[in-house]
């Protein structure tokens, strides 16, 4: 279909072409004037860590949301989709990361749910088959289309996602991160249809979090930062090095304080351990690592999103339970069943996700502050209010939380006083080990700088501190060892003199044996 | 920042309108009814409407009571009903069989039987939801079918009647008021005891506000889910024995049938919300006097029993609506601009507290 506009030698003209596209929500400007382009007959990568703006372009363009500002168009034409019904009727297709079909219907029903063929009015069982075999056969995929959905595994689920997207003669199909519920050979059979989508003229928009994925099976890819458009390239002219240099950044923010203090604390960081683990690891979740971590001492951990960061830390509290290797806090055994039993060894953690698994949004700041010491505590043994009042009074004015106002609801504060109250609710239980998982993640800068600080500061009292944040500008500021991790395993241990550049190279470092072999 | 005006405290605690809607009933009742408020006292007992009121309502009172803490965890126990059924059949066949079926021992041993098995009952219960992981309104929904069916296997399908004083001394007894009310007052005084003096009431809301951020932040989170299906089965258990010492007979079929929605819509009317977390204990007891003295209110104005239930209906969505914030701003907006004309100085004024839009403009305009 495409032949006649693939012999103009000049670069054919974008099938999709967004332009000055901003996207904002209260208080927050999710894209600002982002370009994009998607060419006919092309795999086209869309980049960028969490937040950056990824989904929130793909609502855009398939009217999710309606852009504030900026204009798209679809062949030539300006389009404005009221949701994806009425993109999809235009030829843009959607294959989210979780399968949204029918588990309970056959693969031909839902293949063309909503448009099966009729005869006198009722659906045609066999026209429906007959049809989606046509279909799935047009794709070289060998599934009897009479089968019960459920009957398949997640990977053939997602195919016939694809097929379902592909059935209304989609001429651009946006695929959120289909790869990150398959294994390896399932990935390939992916990747060979959306080679032969591609061939026939489809306009393939692909997420993924896998770099080597990305590599292997895109032609092109934007880069997306902070909702700000850093570029778009071809994937053969980007190396890995300059791509996560680009979708991670750099800060120059002065933060000359937080650096002497790290630097302060680097010198007394002692050699003490108060956590070792050996072997730790849990299937399907982190393969197993070896960690010491001291007194005094920042150890930072960094990756990419999806790298084992978050669930090596949520191990080592007992969030997840491990299921190899040996802790030992102090020199003692721990064996992590749960969170009360790391925190009874003196554990704390701060996970990233604030609202879901951190503060008690509709308790008071009073409340949410002394949860964890009531919880150790036990419920017959209740914090006597004067003791209370003292605690929250100290912790409010030492972190700067505001409003200063003991009762104020904590699901009303912003995200960065949120954040001081969960770190307020662990440092009254005087934790030896204080992990901490993105905490200064979609909080402004003021706060930003003032949390660093803090940690720096703890660390120079003789607290153990994990650090983990996807700004390894951040990471390298107040480490004084960085833990590199990679597709789900620690591939790295650097010390405090380790650099973004160090730490980038690694985080890109392929298998690329041939050339080790040749070099 | 805590007003310490009663009358805004009181506002702020969302007791205000149950109870507003409350007196409207009652006086409502005496205004048709002028012998509705009445009370006197024959052979030291106390009678009147408004006993009889009390009475009844004890129940749903102590149902509405477990139902509470069960809401407060995000959870919800259909099986109450059931329970109440089992509690009493347990009780009577045992009573009914035993060798002095008029003794005080037999009605102590019967009714000690009937709660441990309620207590089982609940350990079921908060196995499903807390340890399986099932979800509470199918959990329950579980021994809320097969609960009658068991009554049923306990009574052989019959009717047991009984004849034991000191049974009915739970249900029909009088110490200047009903038994059955002091039971449940000495309960709620006990819940309010347990869980605002200590730190359960705390723990229990947090668990219900946030599951996830709770067990991270240590609670025990499975432990208090179980402990309150436990508890609301306990007092389950106890209404059974109510109602079936009321009438000295257990009938699985319809004692306490339909009581687990009642005991919900009271904790809601309470101000509880089914999402979970903040609950109100006060409100949930006043809530089922609402519904005990609507229900009292119906058959007192001799309402056609065919709308008997929608008029039920109408005054809970009436008090459901007054609870809501927007809908009562709604609600006064209309007379408000109908009847006055706005007074900003007086609103101000009547909550310094809070910073009303109202309250802070006048602030602004204060400041030169």
């Amino acid at each position: 279909m495409s032949v006649d506009a693939k012999q103009a030698p000049a670069e054919p003209t974008p099938l999709v072409r967004m332009r000055g596209i901003s996207v904002e929500f209260p208080g927050v400007k999710a894209l600002q004037e982002v370009d994009f382009r998607l060419f006919p007959g092309e795999v086209h990568a869309l980049m960028g860590e969490n937040g950056a703006g990824k989904s929130t372009l793909i609502k855009a363009l398939t009217g999710v949301y309606t852009p504030a500002a900026g204009v798209t168009t679809l062949d030539g034409r300006e389009v404005s989709f009221s949701g994806p019904a009425e993109a999809q009727a235009a030829g843009i297709s959607t294959v989210y990361q979780e399968v949204n079909l029918c588990p309970n219907l056959t693969v031909a029903e839902n293949i063309l749910l909503g448009r099966e063929p009729r005869r006198f009015g009722a659906v045609d069982g066999r026209a429906t088959r007959a049809r989606a075999a046509e279909l799935l056969a047009d794709m070289g995929l060998h599934i009897d289309p009479g089968s019960v959905l459920a009957e398949h595994p997640i990977a053939i689920q997602q195919l016939v996602a694809i097929a379902r997207a592909v059935a209304v003669d989609a001429k651009v199909l946006i695929l959120d991160e289909p790869t990150s519920s398959l294994d390896q050979d399932e990935v390939a059979e992916l990747f060979r249809i959306m080679r032969h989508l591609r061939d026939r003229g489809v306009a393939i928009l692909f997420v993924s979090h896998f770099l080597e994925q990305v590599y292997e099976i895109s032609d092109r890819m934007t880069v997306l930062r902070n909702g700000r458009l850093v570029g778009e390239h071809r994937t053969s002219e980007l190396s890995r090095l300059d791509l996560v240099s680009l979708m991670i950044g750099r800060e120059l923010g002065a933060l000359a304080e937080v650096e002497r203090l790290a630097g302060q604390a680097g010198e007394e960081a002692s050699t003490v351990p108060v956590l070792e683990a050996r072997g730790v690891g849990r299937k399907g979740s982190v393969a197993p690592f070896d960690l010491r971590i001291n007194r005094g001492e920042v150890v930072g951990l960094a990756g990419l999103l999806g790298s084992g960061r978050t669930e090596l830390a949520r191990l080592l509290f007992g969030a997840d339970r491990p299921d190899s290797g040996q802790v030992t806090v102090d020199g003692r055994a721990l064996h992590l069943r749960g969170p009360r039993a790391a925190i009874a060894a003196g554990i704390a953690f701060c996970s990233e996700d604030r609202k879901g698994e951190g503060v008690v949004a509709d308790l008071s700041i009073r409340d949410n502050l002394i949860l964890a010491m009531q919880a150790a505590n036990g419920w017959a043994r209740p914090i006597p209010r004067r003791v209370k009042d003292q605690l929250v009074e100290k912790w409010i004015k030492a972190l700067d939380i505001r409003p200063a106002n003991p009762d104020a609801l904590v699901g009303k504060l912003s995200g960065g006083n949120q954040q001081k109250v969960l770190l307020a609710r662990w440092l009254v239980t005087e934790p030896k080990l204080l992990i901490l998982d993105e905490p200064t993640r979609g909080i402004d800068i003021g706060a930003k700088t003032q949390i660093q600080k803090l940690v720096a500061e703890l660390a120079q009292e003789g607290m153990a501190v994990v650090y983990i944040s996807a700004e390894l500008e951040e990471v390298v500021r107040l480490s004084h060892r960085v833990v590199v991790m990679k597709d789900r395993a620690k591939v790295a241990e650097l010390d405090q003199n380790a650099t973004v550049d160090d730490i980038m190279r690694l985080i890109a470092h392929v298998d690329e044996r041939p050339e080790a072999v040749a070099a | 920042m805590t007003s310490t005006r009663p009358l805004d405290r009181f506002r702020a605690s969302g007791l205000l309108w149950p109870l507003v809607a409350l007196l409207v009933l009652l006086a409502a009742n005496a205004v048709v009814r002028p012998s509705f408020l009445a009370l006197r006292i024959q052979d030291g007992h106390l009678y009147g409407s408004l006993v009889d009121i009390l009475k009844n309502g004890a129940p749903t009172m102590l149902i509405a009571l477990g139902m509470c803490l069960v809401i407060a965890t995000r959870g919800i126990d259909l099986s109450v009903g059931a329970v109440v059924a089992i509690s009493g059949a347990v009780t009577c066949s045992y009573i009914a069989g035993a060798g002095d079926p008029t003794g005080a021992g037999a009605a102590f041993a019967g009714m000690g039987i009937a709660l441990a098995l309620c207590a089982v009952l609940g350990l079921w219960n908060g196995f499903l939801v807390a340890v399986v992981g099932i979800q509470p309104i199918i959990a329950t929904l579980v021994l809320m079918t097969a609960g009658r069916g068991i009554a049923m296997l306990i009574t052989d399908g019959q009717i047991i009647t009984v004849r034991n004083p000191a049974y009915r001394t739970v249900g029909a007894g009088f110490l200047l008021l009903p038994v059955s009310i002091l039971i449940a007052v000495a309960v709620f005084a006990l819940v309010a005891l347990v869980t605002r003096r200590t730190a359960l009431g705390l723990l229990i809301e947090s668990v219900g506000i946030n599951p996830e951020a709770s067990r991270l932040a240590g609670l025990r989170a499975r432990t208090i889910r179980w402990t309150v299906y436990v508890f609301a089965a306990i007092c389950a258990g106890v209404a059974g024995l109510m109602i079936s010492s009321n009438v000295s007979a257990a009938d699985a079929n319809n004692a306490g049938l339909w009581i687990e929605m009642d005991a919900i819509l009271a904790v809601v009317i309470g101000g509880t919300s089914l999402a979970g977390g903040r609950y109100s204990l006060t409100g949930t007891m006043l809530g089922a006097l609402i519904i005990q003295t609507l229900t009292t209110t119906v058959y007192s104005m001799g309402i056609a029993p065919e709308i008997t239930l929608v008029f039920k209906a109408v005054v809970v969505i009436a008090v459901c609506l007054l609870q809501a914030p927007k809908a009562r701003a709604v609600l006064l907006r209309r007379t408000r601009r109908r009847h006055t004309p706005p007074d900003p100085d007086a609103e101000a004024a009547g909550r310094p507290s809070t910073h009303t839009p109202t309250s802070a403009m006048v602030e602004k305009v204060a400041q030169p």
